[in-house]
């Protein structure tokens, strides 16, 4: 992301036409460009998600889908290039069926992401952002993401694979070259980038109820508070002024109501709200 | 007395399917918000400035002053932003939050934009997250359709459109001004301030941009009260935050606990430094912030007394470095990260992070002399301050810190011609008993 960088990033434009130049993104994927403007309350705000679904298409971000960007937001396609060069998110080479990130930020780093790195490298024929001849996985290192308490920490299309060692990190890249299905150690079944692009670009899929809540480092203090049973201090006294009567008390009371009850509580909300406005 | 853990946040994560409104609402979810819309707005205002939150995304401003700076009679529509971009290094909180409950955080979001009356809201979050985002994407559309987003919320007359952007890689969009940059469809660059986004924010209008636990905080403080929330704590830092151990302790993960909890008794909660060894080094805040080192175990972890201690509290990621690691290899590694992520938008930081690796990583093979440790402390000097925004002076933090305390280890690297440690060693499945 340095300038130098940024600056070989203008040949977005100029050189990767190629075969697809002159050719138009389907029609249904310039619906869906448009309708991800309305979003927004400025229609440009779209242009990130906008490129994310234009790598879900064409596996990249193509000269089309720059100048098909440019096209709705009544830019320069110059100035899409120069978004779309700045994030490292967006890729300019075809990207494989699994974007295989692993994380080689110091903390990852010390505890094993190097190694993993490396042997990766030598396991699949790969330098550092490549792709396997066979088109199936493109390698990264990856900075931080946020997930240091399961280090050292993978990625596949942006799902996490904690505490990996190096040898469950080559059975990871072989079951995904294999076509087996994978899951995420803290997450759902794998899908491939381009399903993962459209997602971001924010066209859900029905995955969001697979996996757990948490992994187990994310329980950690929530389970040695439950040992001993530390809990935050109750309230002294009723919440805030204006509120209805029921505090956390009561809340926690109701803890284990089931779907139906839950729901009268919404639809009886309005009358509470005019209730604690008239209480005022 | 108050309990040494104290789970507030993440106190729902271990019920059945938490992220589901369901399970949230089973626990009491969106009943502050009811008594919030119950509320004045200045009064909601009020009770956060109150509580004494004060920002979990690392400098620790005010909250509620932070929402009594939005003009209210500036025409213009009001914003509310979650930074949710979660990518300093260490900083892993946020994101299991979001991914066990996302509800936390939409329900703040709807109180905290009914407070500064904002009609529209967005959810920044990195890209790479993906499970993090659908699950996102699925409490939105469920808050949505139990009245509790969109037109006329329960009633009150009050209407809020969220939105759950993804961004696509790049660490300076965690920089506020950056963010709304991005977030308006442009490079992440920052911004010059003043005019501060409280009056010029997204589309040059008022706008409002906190950290996910900060606006996650919220429910709890109009549920329990103000009081009860500034009764945790510490005199100035106030409440219960997120600590995040990572690294080379026995049981890493989230320990939510009030202000101003040690790192001696974080690590004992954590079960030690990993068998067999001892604690060389650590950081408080994410790699932004000095380094510590053991001399600083019972240092309580609050805003004033690890600003005294010479770094700064910054995101409560601390990452635990054991007598395996070599400081020289992780703070190369650091600034390597920085070099990558600078903006290029001014000189010191574009410039000095490409500087600053070159001496390093000669330093690392051995190659180095101590007047390297000289230069290398006179290149900080020319960014930190002058760069434009916090990234530039934050890249100089691990560097003058390592240097501060391990001196020697970077002279043992030129003694040696070399690294001297074992990497091997330091890796989670290092053979028991491996030593440096
Ligand atoms: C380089 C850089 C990266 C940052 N990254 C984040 C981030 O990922 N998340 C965050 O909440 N704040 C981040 N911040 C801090 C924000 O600029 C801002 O202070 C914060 O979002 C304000 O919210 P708060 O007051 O609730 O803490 C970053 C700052 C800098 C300089
Ligand atoms: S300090 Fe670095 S990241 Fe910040 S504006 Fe300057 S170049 Fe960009
Ligand atoms: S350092 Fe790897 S996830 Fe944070």
């Amino acid at each position: 992301m340095t300038l130098r960088e940024t600056q070989d990033g203008g040949d977005m434009v100029s050189t990767d036409g190629g075969a697809a130049a002159g050719a138009h993104l389907p029609e249904e994927t310039l619906r869906e460009l448009r309708e991800i403007t309305e979003r927004y309350p400025q229609p440009r705000s779209a242009l990130l998600p906008m490129l994310h679904l234009v790598q879900s298409v064409e596996g990249r971000v193509t000269a089309r889908g720059i100048e098909a960007c440019a096209d709705i937001l009544g830019i320069s396609a110059a100035e899409v290039s120069g978004v779309a060069t700045f994030y490292t998110m967006y890729k300019r080479r075809p990207v494989g069926d699994y974007h295989v990130g692993v994380c080689t930020n110091t903390l990852c780093a010390v505890m094993g992401g190097d190694a993993i790195f490396d042997r990766l490298k030598d396991h699949l024929d790969v330098g550092n952002d490549e792709t396997t001849d066979d088109g199936r996985i493109t390698l990264e290192h990856v900075e931080c993401n946020a997930a240091c308490d399961y280090a050292p920490v993978m990625t596949v299309n942006w799902e996490f694979m904690d505490n990996m060692t190096p040898e469950s990190a080559v059975e990871l890249v072989d079951d995904l070259r294999s076509g087996k299905e994978v899951r995420s150690t803290r997450g759902p079944r794998i899908c491939t980038w381009r399903e993962a692009e459209r997602v971001l670009a924010g066209f859900p899929d029905d995955r969001a109820d697979e996996g757990p809540a948490a992994g187990p480092a994310s329980l950690a203090g929530l389970e040695v508070a439950r040992e001993r049973g530390w809990k935050a201090p109750e309230p002294s006294r009723r919440a805030v002024t204006g509120g209805r009567e029921q505090g956390t008390e009561s809340a926690a009371a109701e803890a284990d109501t089931s779907r139906a009850e839950s729901e009268t509580r919404l639809e009886q909300s309005p009358t509470d709200v005019e209730g604690g406005k008239d209480e005022q | 007395m108050t309990d040494t853990l104290t789970p507030v946040l993440t106190d729902n994560w271990d019920a059945d399917r938490s992220w589901t409104l369901d399970s949230y609402q089973a626990h009491g979810g969106y009943d502050a918000l009811r008594i919030a819309l119950g509320m004045d707005q200045d009064d909601v205002i009020t009770a956060v400035k109150d509580s004494g939150l004060r920002g979990r995304g690392g400098a620790g401003f005010p909250t509620g002053m932070k929402w009594g700076f939005i003009p209210q009679d500036n025409p213009k529509p009001k914003y509310l932003v979650v930074n949710a971009d979660e990518s300093e290094p260490g900083t892993c909180k946020d994101i299991p939050l979001m991914m066990a409950s996302p509800h936390t955080l939409v329900e703040g979001v709807i109180i905290s934009a009914y407070a500064i009356r904002a009609n529209h809201a967005f959810i920044y979050v990195r890209g790479e997250v993906l499970h993090v985002i659908r699950r996102l994407q699925r409490a939105v559309q469920e808050a949505y359709l139990a009245g509790h987003l969109g037109r006329n919320i329960h009633g009150s007359g009050y209407d809020l459109e969220l939105v759950v952007h993804a961004g696509a890689g790049a660490y300076i969009c965690g920089e506020e001004t950056a963010l709304l940059d991005s977030l308006e469809g442009r490079r992440g660059q920052p911004r010059l301030r003043p005019p501060f986004p409280a009056v010029a924010g997204l589309y040059a209008a008022p706008t409002v941009i906190n950290n996910v636990e900060s606006i996650a905080s919220v429910p709890a403080i109009i549920n329990n009260g103000a009081e009860w929330f500034a009764g945790l704590g510490t005199e100035k830092s106030k409440g219960f935050v997120i600590y995040s151990l990572s690294g080379h302790v026995t049981r890493p993960g989230q320990y939510e606990a009030p202000l101003g909890i040690t790192l001696r008794e974080l690590i004992d909660l954590a079960g030690g430094i990993r068998e067999g060894h001892e604690l060389k080094f650590w950081t408080p805040g994410g790699s932004s912030t000095p380094l510590l080192t053991d001399e600083h175990l019972d240092v309580p972890l609050d805003y004033e007394a690890v600003g005294a201690a010479g770094s700064m509290l910054g995101t409560r990621a601390l990452q635990i470095f054991d007598d395996t690691t070599c400081v020289v290899r992780a703070v190369l590694r650091w600034t390597e990260f920085y070099k990558h992520e600078s903006c290029g938008k001014c000189t010191p930081c574009r410039e000095g992070t490409w500087w600053l690796v070159q001496t390093l990583a000669r330093l690392e093979r051995g190659e180095g002399t101590e007047a390297d440790l000289e230069l290398l402390l006179d290149q900080c000097d020319n960014i930190l301050g002058r760069a434009f925004c916090a990234l530039g002076d934050g890249a100089t933090s691990p560097i003058t810190s390592s240097i501060q305390y391990f001196r020697d280890e970077y002279i043992a690297h030129f003694e040696h011609g070399g690294c001297p440690f074992d990497h091997a060693a330091s890796t989670l499945f290092a053979p028991a008993g491996a030593h440096a």
